[in-house]
């Protein structure tokens, strides 16, 4: 385990990530998040996207490089000690991943459930957080009863009823009409401001003008690059964003 | 999981193998309690058997044997078998002897002593009757039983190894529905582990779901174990045979296989603990 390092809630020093004996889908990867940025992960299909961010909610380990989470060396971490890590994340998947025979409450229960919450102390934050999101009437519906835009609101609900200290949003608006997909990143936004670290990744080049004060991170072909600057080092003073080069 | 169970017939399997479990445990302690009520039988046990042509010669020999082993100390009966006991015992083999063709049969003449018949008392025995009874054999009843004591023995052990099989048999049966039901939800158990789920939490669910699987089948098998063992208890001792009444299950036994379930279902939710804990491990 590595000794924690004050102000980076993520730092990634030379990760490459490959499938089996294919070649890289992430090469040379070297980046810090700090805690109470707002992140976009911007680039084309197929550029390492979702692997990044794989990597980013400890769904998968590098084939090399070193990752820290929380002060935490992520890698040498022991598997039965990573669900402590994962439970200060929040994570909306692109495909939602609802548990289908659970209800949209149960679904955003899941997580406080997992961590121990009794169920007397959950009945008012999932209601409240399914309020939230406009889905307070269909608290009971099995995601199959449920639009896509509603899935995708539930799947936001259950990233975020934790309160995590890191949100990871994968194409969150991509099932949404721009309406909701506005209102979306406005809650993202109240997270942030809140404290949360937002990283979100999209290729909607659109989105990333709706909040002004974001950092870009841009994959291209599994490598970093920094249209915003941010990978200077050091770090900008006014962002929480920065990396070394 | 959905509906909290692992799969539909599981139940099912699970009464079957306890079922065959109780009636094979209840055969192996019915055969127990046989052995050992007729090892208490007939420890004490000495047969005298005076074989003897002339009738006459043959009841002075036996009333001789049966007055020096009376004198002998350790002995606590014995019992000149009369002419009638005798003949009703070969009745099933020779028929109802009557006239004058009959074929000559032993005089016996049953021993009991206190503590079990060994070789020495055996031995005394023998040299105090040969001195007044040239024509008799002395044999400790226990020995005549030898090959059925063997007999007993092996089926004790069959039934033993049958429990054993069947308990191998529920935990394969459990294995097989833990990891269909592993493949099944696993989409449900990344997320779950995604959001901070450990491995003890996920073997928790699946432990829960298979122990009332395993209990509901459980009450059921033994249910219909116990009424088996109850309809072939009724028809063995129908038979009124000695060997067989003294298999007869006591409150103990009884206390057993009341316990055979509950250890099925520790069986059952063992097996599927190690089980999800072993393939949670491949997963990150």
């Amino acid at each position: 385990m590595t000794k924690s390092t004050d102000g980076e809630i993520v730092h990634f020093d030379n990760v490459g990530l490959r499938y089996g004996t294919d070649r890289e889908v992430l090469s040379d990867v070297s980046f810090t998040l700090f805690p109470g940025s707002f992140y976009f992960l911007t680039g084309a299909s197929g550029a390492g996207k979702t692997s990044l961010l794989k990597l980013l909610y400890l769904a998968q380990r590098p084939s090399r490089g070193m990752i820290r989470m929380f002060g935490t060396d992520a890698i040498t971490l022991p598997r039965e000690r990573l669900p402590m890590l994962r439970r200060r994340l929040g994570v909306v998947f692109q495909d939602f991943r609802l548990v289908q025979h659970l209800s949209a409450f149960d679904n955003v229960a899941l997580p406080l459930r997992v961590a121990g919450v009794p169920e007397r102390d959950l009945a008012k934050p999932v209601a409240d957080m399914l309020d939230w999101v406009k889905l307070g009437e269909r608290m009971h519906a099995l995601p199959a009863q449920l639009s896509g835009g509603e899935q995708q609101r539930v799947a936001i609900a259950r990233a975020v009823i934790g309160r995590p200290e890191m949100l990871i949003a994968d194409e969150p608006t991509g099932n949404v009409d721009p309406d909701m997909a506005i209102k979306l990143l406005r809650l993202f936004e109240a997270l942030n401001r809140m404290g949360t670290t937002v990283v979100v990744a999209t290729h909607d080049v659109h989105l990333l003008r709706k909040v002004p004060d974001s950092l870009i991170m841009r994959l291209d072909k599994g490598r970093l690059s920094d249209p915003t600057g941010a990978l200077r080092y050091p770090p900008r003073p006014s962002g929480g964003f920065g990396a070394r080069g | 999981m959905p509906q909290g169970r692992l799969a539909g017939p599981m139940p099912w399997v699970i009464a079957i193998m306890v079922a065959l479990t109780v009636i094979a445990a209840a055969a192996g302690l019915a055969l127990s309690n046989t052995a050992r009520n007729a090892a208490d039988a007939l420890s004490g046990g000495v047969t005298v058997q005076v074989v003897e042509a002339n009738p006459a010669e043959r009841d002075r020999q036996a009333r001789a044997a049966a007055r020096v082993i009376q004198a002998m100390p350790g002995v606590e009966d014995v019992h000149i078998v009369s002419q009638e006991e005798v003949e009703k015992l070969i009745e099933p083999w020779l028929g109802a002897r009557t006239g004058e063709d009959q074929i000559p049969v032993p005089a016996l003449v049953d021993v009991r002593l206190r503590d079990p018949v060994d070789g020495e008392k055996l031995g005394a025995i023998r040299s105090q009757v040969r001195s007044v009874a040239p024509a008799a054999r002395v044999d400790a009843q226990s020995s005549w039983l030898k090959p059925v004591f063997k007999a007993i023995d092996s089926l004790q052990w069959l039934a033993l190894a049958l429990v054993a099989l069947l308990g191998a048999a529920l935990a394969a049966a459990v294995l097989l529905a833990v990891r269909n039901a592993l493949g099944v939800n696993r989409e449900t158990i990344e997320v779950v582990h995604l959001l901070g789920g450990t491995d003890a939490q996920i073997a928790r669910i699946f432990q829960r779901a298979i122990g009332f699987d395993a209990a509901g089948g459980g009450a059921v098998g033994l249910a219909l174990g116990l009424v088996a063992v109850l309809f072939l208890g009724q028809r063995f001792s129908g038979l009124e045979a000695g060997l067989v009444d003294s298999g007869a299950l006591d409150w103990f036994d009884w206390l057993l296989l009341a316990l055979i379930p509950i250890a099925g279902v520790l069986l059952a939710m063992l097996t599927a603990r190690q089980t999800v804990v072993r393939a949670l491990r491949k997963m990150l």
